[in-house]
């Protein structure tokens, strides 16, 4: 195995690279600098964190890589990281997609760029330690801390209406993650102990668990986000940068899923079982509602927005079947979702930088002149519909395979939410894509150019691969899920 | 033991109230320079008696044991007074010069009120602390007055004076009555005396009211906070600065003692009062402060939403609630020295800055401070990594482990919608399209670039190792 701090070095070699960056002089000879440099320090963590799969042990439900050292005196908080099977991909995911954003931004950033690569590469330390912590404190500090670059991407370089989307973002999200504080503090008080591995139990009384709940529930139903808490997501889409978005879309939505099966599920199992027809209620409204909703869209980014709801609606009614299918399809789900929906809001990033509206009516026929687009959109779109062979499929059939133990009514909920989602998808791409070209301001509108094929291949292979070979991504993570529903079960049972 | 009657002059209190009346000599025998000289000669005996204050032995001669206390808790309020103080006359030197402010009598001033603030911290007998109180307010009132052809510096100290003065006659009427009810003006008598009953009289009561009315106008704390932003609004920045760094640490510090020494017993009574005020403040600071286009006015209600949190950890009444108040204190005391450091260098147009919406294109002209004041915004705002965030998570530790549930609620509730005007100046700097640039600019001088590297340093790096200052304060006892 490997006998240095692996995941400390994931976690802070972004921010090394920050404080280099911190120290270049910006201008316009040396923005291009200040780009490598970002580029480097996001690939470079890539790498590694291919090595963290690399030497993964499939056979260990536990944590892996861990590191712990003493940081509070008076509590007992601990610098304690480790990695695995439900936050290895989240961790891979991070990793996989802060360079293709650090790519997408390359041209069309033109102002301050030496902060805006601060900013993702803070975001990248901030995202990945959250992923890694085992430490509640250390947790929600990551957590919390996601805010603060987020809110500047999104109101520095976003749209007209940025500052009203920055601030909702903001506010919306801190409201959530400080009831989460409270619900931290009376964990600590009960249990002395801020270990996520410890708390994986059933260490709290009936009602303790129910406003723990509640709590954690306040902070990860915004952050997923789920119905009616998503209202803040389409603004913040909308406004922020391409590349703002994909890390919105790719993996701080996931950070509420993340949190529901390492909380909810892991630590609070008598409340969840209490509290599943409320989840699995909102859920399919969600599903059917947002899915509506995307339907009457007139801007491409605003309905990937309602998608996202739509798709995460998919993946709490995974988390909360609490079984081996159910589990395992929200988290392909998660992955799948975070690389599909991320490639959307590239695609649309590529007209966008070409045409400046997001509007649908303005585009047609884009097949005449863009071929090798259409066809990666293609394959994006098909992955959000969860065409058979894409990674889309995998999560929503799992999920509803685990439906099947549960409920035949939230069945058909969320298989009708996945037609719908053919519906919205398909009828988008015919609107963009078929047809002549009638606008005459995409006459001369040129294909992908080398950095988004770049970008985009990479997104459309790992989106195939998912698609047929699953077992690849579920092997590591199968038994730290099965540990979960075991802890569960046993909780339930007594 | 005291054999040698010079050692009185090394306890801390004797020694700062001689080097005041030296320095007061100092600058007015001075021809030149007298303010600079003035201000260098108070941070030099400052520092001395910091050092006093550390090496701090048990002073025991004549009434002073039955007058003042002595414990970890206190030394270390005395000390964070003491730093405060400092802080703020160095970052104020420039300002002064550049405003054309040379009194000598500044520094001096500031000086006494220091003395006042010491004595005030450590009082253990009503008495003392009244007359603590007033030595302490009665400099900051002229303070407050001295740019004497300013309007709206006299009417600050006028509206001041004629509040301080209200609150200090409740105060005493207070203290009136809680000596006519029990006898003693000594703190540790009192709560022997009161050790005997188990609920308070009337008398007693109403005492404890008036007593608690006088303090909350001390802190600032709502419904007695009308004077807070009058009076940062109109005095000069610099003592704003003062104001809003140091003497908020030794009324804290007071109200706690009082608390919690010779009313101990009475949890309930007091508490009530505590809960209210505590609650209001958070309140009132986040909304009001949401309306203010003035920097100073919108650093007093921000202030007066601190002193609401402090109060969340004199609710819970316990060893964590001390912790608390401590680590709060001091984060508060090093945010509010960085804010001040920027903002006592900041000129717009060749004018110091007030309006926020001044702050617009400071990203672009200087980065570098515009990046310092988001940090200490959110810091303030208790976002982690910063300081702000351990000072609030302190405060709630101690709420909950006193089963505070609602009020931690409500207090992070308070705490979003005060994110909220924090986050507004982070957007003026960097959301707001400019047209005017290169209007702001930044000059600072050495001392005060020291004393800002070191409180950012703090606010970014003390959640590296946060033990530090925990393991003194964990050893605090009351």
């Amino acid at each position: 195995m490997i006998d240095w701090p692996l995941v400390s070095v994931i976690i802070f070699l972004p921010l090394i690279g920050a404080l280099i960056i911190l120290f270049i002089k910006e201008d316009e000879l040396t923005s291009i600098n200040i780009k490598w440099a970002a580029l480097l320090a996001t690939l470079g963590t890539f790498i590694l964190s291919l090595i963290l799969w690399l030497q993964f042990d499939y056979s260990n439900p536990s944590y892996q890589y861990e590191e712990k050292f003493r940081w509070f005196d008076d509590f007992n908080f601990f610098y304690h990281v480790g990695v695995d099977g439900i936050s290895l991909f989240m961790i891979l995911l991070s990793t996989f997609l802060t360079p293709l954003c650090i790519l997408a931004s390359w041209n069309n950033i033109k102002k301050r760029v030496k902060e805006y690569m601060l900013s993702f590469l803070f975001l990248e330390t901030v995202m990945i330690g959250m992923f890694t912590s085992i430490d509640i404190l250390l947790f929600y500090i990551f957590f919390e801390a996601v805010l603060i670059p987020m809110y500047l991407i999104i109101g520095i370089w976003g749209g007209n209406r940025r500052i009203y989307a920055s601030f909702k973002f903001f506010l919306y999200t801190l409201l959530g993650s400080v009831l989460m504080l409270i619900a931290i503090i009376v964990m600590y008080r009960n249990t002395s102990s801020m270990s996520i591995d410890f708390l994986q139990g059933n260490y709290f009384s009936y009602n303790t668990q129910l406003f723990l709940w509640l709590a954690f529930f306040a902070s990860f139903a915004v952050k997923i986000p789920m119905w009616p808490f998503h209202t803040w997501l389409p603004d913040a889409h909308v406004e922020a940068p391409t590349a703002g978005s994909v890390i919105l879309a790719g993996v701080l939505l996931k950070m509420g899923g993340y949190g529901f099966i390492r909380f909810s599920l892991g630590m609070l199992p008598e409340a969840t079982e209490f509290f599943i027809p409320l989840i699995m209620t909102l859920s399919i409204v969600a599903i059917v509602y947002t899915s509506l909703v995307a339907l009457a869209q007139t801007d491409i980014k605003k309905l990937i927005a309602y998608s996202s709801v739509a798709h995460m609606g998919i993946v709490t009614i995974g988390i909360f079947l609490v079984n081996q299918q159910g589990l395992e399809g929200a988290m392909m789900q998660m992955i799948s979702h975070g690389l599909v929906s991320a490639a959307l809001f590239l695609c649309i990033g590529v007209i966008y930088d070409r045409m400046h509206t997001r509007e649908i009516e303005f585009y047609g026929g884009l097949v005449q002149r863009m071929p090798l687009y259409a066809t990666v959109f293609m394959i994006f779109m098909l992955g959000s519909v969860g065409l058979p062979g894409t990674s889309g499929f995998i999560g929503e059939f799992l999920v509803i395979v685990g439906a099947f133990k549960f409920s035949s009514y939230v069945v058909i909920g969320a298989a009708f939410g996945i037609i719908l989602s053919a519906v919205y998808m398909l009828y988008l791409y015919k609107r963009i894509i078929f047809g002549t070209i009638t606008n005459n301001k995409l006459a001369d509108i040129l294909d992908i150019n080398t950095r988004e094929k770049i970008i985009l291949i990479p997104l459309a292979i790992s989106v195939i691969l998912l698609g047929i070979f699953p077992n690849l991504f579920l092997d590591p993570m199968r038994l730290s899920l099965e540990l979960i529903i075991t802890n569960y079960e046993i909780a339930n049972a007594k | 033991m005291l054999n040698n009657i010079y050692n009185i002059f090394f306890i801390p209190e004797i020694f700062l109230a001689c080097s005041s009346f030296v320095c007061l000599l100092f600058g007015l025998f001075l021809k030149k320079n007298a303010f600079r000289q003035t201000s260098n000669l108070a941070v030099f005996v400052l520092l001395l008696t910091i050092l006093l204050v550390y090496y701090d032995s048990e002073s025991n001669f004549a009434n002073y044991k039955s007058l003042f206390s002595h414990s970890s808790f206190i030394n270390f309020f005395k000390i964070l007074a003491l730093l405060g103080s400092i802080a703020s006359i160095i970052i104020s030197k420039d300002y002064f010069l550049g405003i054309k402010l040379k009194n000598f009598e500044i520094p001096v001033l500031f000086l006494f009120s220091t003395l006042g603030m010491m004595l005030m911290i450590a009082s253990n007998n009503l008495m003392s602390m009244y007359l603590a109180i007033e030595l302490q307010s009665l400099s900051l009132y002229v303070a407050a007055a001295i740019k004497r052809d300013s309007i709206s510096s006299a009417e600050s100290g006028v509206k001041y004076f004629i509040l301080g003065a209200l609150s200090s006659g409740i105060l005493l009427y207070g203290f009136s009555l809680i000596y006519g009810f029990t006898g003693s003006m000594n703190f540790d008598d009192i709560s022997f005396y009161l050790s005997k009953y188990d609920n308070l009289n009337l008398g007693l009561i109403f005492g404890l009211v008036f007593v608690m009315v006088g303090l909350a106008f001390k802190v600032s704390a709502v419904p007695f906070h009308m004077w807070t932003p009058d009076v940062y609004e109109g005095a000069p920045n610099s003592i704003t600065g003062f104001f809003a760094i140091v003497p908020k640490i030794a009324a804290v510090a007071l109200i706690y003692r009082f608390c919690l020494v010779p009313f101990e017993n009475f949890y309930l009574e007091w508490s009530q009062i505590i809960l209210f005020l505590s609650i209001a403040s958070m309140f009132l600071g986040a909304i009001a402060a949401i309306a203010q286009s003035n920097i100073k006015r919108l650093l007093a209600y921000s202030s007066i939403g601190h002193i609401g949190y402090i109060l969340i950890a004199l609710v819970a009444a316990n060893d964590d609630g001390i912790k608390a108040a401590s680590i709060y204190m001091f984060s508060y005391m090093i945010m509010n020295v960085a804010i001040f450091a920027i903002l006592l260098s900041l000129k717009v147009k060749n004018e110091y800055l007030i309006n926020i919406n001044d702050l617009k294109g400071l990203s672009k002209s200087n980065p570098i401070v515009s990046l310092s004041i988001s940090i200490i915004m959110l810091s303030m705002a208790g976002i982690p990594p910063f300081i702000g965030f351990f000072g609030k998570f302190y405060v709630f530790i101690a709420a909950i482990e006193q089963e505070l549930y609602v009020l931690s609620v409500l207090g992070v509730l308070a705490s979003v919608i005060s994110a909220f005007y924090y986050l507004r100046i982070i957007k003026i700097m960097y959301f707001d399209e400019s047209k005017s640039e290169g209007i702001i600019n930044f000059q600072i001088s050495f001392q005060s670039k020291i004393i800002l590297s070191l409180s950012l340093f703090l606010i970014i790096c003390f959640i590296f190792y946060p033990s530090l200052l925990i393991n003194i304060s964990a050893t605090l006892t009351i």
